[in-house]
């Protein structure tokens, strides 16, 4: 696996994180950890992104926007649940209003655990992410050939 | 005028690191009423008291908030000492409020930061993340958290910062202080600072009363309302402790306040550290709370004046824990700033009250 192959935007959602996770995700874009050595980029827009950062469980009222966000973005894409809270509830598994970790809105390819996650943890996680990116976009292409 | 137009706003915006819905109502440029929807971090992590005894809520409670994580962990174990009438060591006072006052830096720092990105200075926002970071490195020193502390237990402290420690985080602080004048007086002196912020998002000292606003947001309103005045905890020990205010009303105005707070809060580490009794961290509590016994507490958080209301039944399990957080309070103020501001300021007036959504939705 190579991580210089591909330049990952990421786009970060706060689901329903008590922002410990949150401000480490900033925390890792921003000098000190700097993730954007390895051409990591936070962007607004889903359609920009590669690469989901997800943090906090879903709940009934943000989970449309959590399916909404990674529906809107392009293939291939990859989602990574920050922290324990994304991963499975966390702290908060048994509230009243929490469903549980991300994936059960989202198919989730990478989970960072922490709480809140530490940075090396984060870029950990998208440089595997990157990996997987590279591994989707190669059976997109090859799906298009057998199309063709 | 052109008609009316809705505009939404986030849950998921750039400028936002939390989910906060608006409903902005325009007319051309002009924003003539903005309608929150929030919801979307609730938890409901207060009902987890009948699941969790009051020693096992303190993890639930430092994580009602990552960024004021420590204030949200002292301010419910200083409830629970009050219900149950526990006397806690000095030292574990004085540590409180070096951990306390260090978060307040972060925070401050950190808002200031988000504030730059906002306006669109960007190196200004990566220099005030840079220096935090040297914030997080001595949380991380003292305590192994760099968020999260878990530093404090009900009865006083999880374990203690020896002095020498102590002499390195003073060091350390003045050292960061240093820098943070450079920081400071980009804000202060910066023509471009100035003119997005001044005359951006006005609130009037007799509005905010009457809104009921807390924390920086109020007192750049001319609000005398920062409960480290009353002297609760450690905070009773400080030599002279005088709010920071400014009549400005607008957002430069709260800028200033917030930039004069990590001062203050440097200058209190640096008084708590100079005084700090040695002795125990700690004393043992045992027992469970009255049934119908109730204690309340204030702290001052970060954002404001956050309030704390414990309700015992006679187990170790309480009855009702109940937190009235500063967003919460400053949000019909956001509100009444918004209406009549241009679209383009938005952003930067939603900032300006530092919003902590999670704190608010629990």
């Amino acid at each position: 696996m190579s991580f210089a192959s591909k330049s990952p935007w990421v786009i970060h959602y706060d689901a329903s994180s008590c922002n410990g996770c949150d401000i480490e995700v900033l925390a890792a874009l921003c000098p000190g950890y700097d993730a954007e050595r390895l051409g990591v980029i936070n962007t607004g827009n889903p359609k920009h992104a590669d690469i989901f950062l997800v943090t906090g469980s879903v709940n009934e009222q943000n989970i449309s926007v959590v399916k909404e966000i990674y529906n809107q973005m392009i293939e291939p894409k990859v989602v990574i649940a920050c922290g324990c809270c994304a991963c499975t509830g966390g702290v908060f598994h048994d509230c009243y209003n929490v469903l549980g970790g991300v994936d059960k809105a989202i198919p989730v390819d990478v989970y960072a655990p922490g709480c809140a996650v530490r940075p090396e943890a984060l870029i950990d996680a998208i440089i595997e992410g990157v990996g997987i990116l590279d591994e989707k976009a190669k059976k997109l292409k090859s799906a298009e050939k057998e199309q063709a | 005028m052109g008609k009316k137009t809705i505009i939404p706003f986030g849950p998921q915006h750039p400028v936002l690191p939390e989910p906060l819905h608006l409903d902005l109502v325009v007319e051309d440029e002009k924003v003539v009423e903005a309608v929150p929807q929030i919801g979307f971090v609730h938890r409901g992590l207060e009902k987890l008291t009948e699941t969790h005894d009051y020693n096992q809520f303190i993890y639930i409670a430092e994580r009602i908030c990552g960024i004021c994580a420590f204030g949200h962990s002292m301010g419910y174990a200083e409830t629970i000492e009050s219900l149950m009438h526990v006397e806690i060591p000095p030292r574990a006072q004085y540590l409180r409020v070096i951990l306390h006052e260090l978060s307040r830096m972060h925070s401050h720092i950190l808002w200031l930061g988000l504030a730059a990105d906002a306006f669109g200075y960007e190196s200004l926002f990566m220099h005030c993340w840079r220096l935090r970071e040297r914030i997080l490195d001595i949380f991380e020193m003292t305590t192994g958290g760099r968020v999260i502390l878990s530093a404090v237990v009900v009865g006083g402290m999880v374990r203690d910062i020896s002095n020498e420690m102590l002499a390195d985080v003073r060091t350390r602080v003045q050292s960061i202080h240093d820098e943070y004048q450079q920081i400071c007086n980009t804000f202060l002196n910066d023509s471009s600072v100035q003119s997005r912020l001044v005359g951006v998002g006005v609130i009037e000292h007799d509005d905010a009363v009457s809104l009921g606003m807390v924390g920086p947001f109020a007192r750049a309103s001319n609000v005398n309302n920062d409960v480290r005045s009353l002297g609760n905890g450690g905070y009773g020990q400080l030599s002279d402790f005088q709010p920071t205010l400014d009549s400005g009303c607008d957002c430069y105005a709260r800028v200033k306040v917030r930039l004069q707070e990590v001062s203050q809060s440097a200058r209190i580490i640096d008084e708590m550290i100079s005084h700090i009794p040695d002795g125990d961290i700690s004393v043992k509590v045992k027992g469970s709370p009255e049934a119908g016994a109730q204690a309340a507490n204030t702290l001052e958080q970060p954002r404001g004046e956050c309030y704390y209301y414990a309700l015992g039944n006679g187990t170790k399990y309480l009855d009702r824990m109940r937190m009235r957080t500063p967003t919460s309070q400053n949000l019909a103020g956001m509100a009444q700033a918004l209406a009549g501001c241009d679209l383009a300021d938005v952003n930067m007036i939603v900032l300006t009250i530092d919003p902590c959504i999670s704190c608010t939705e629990r």
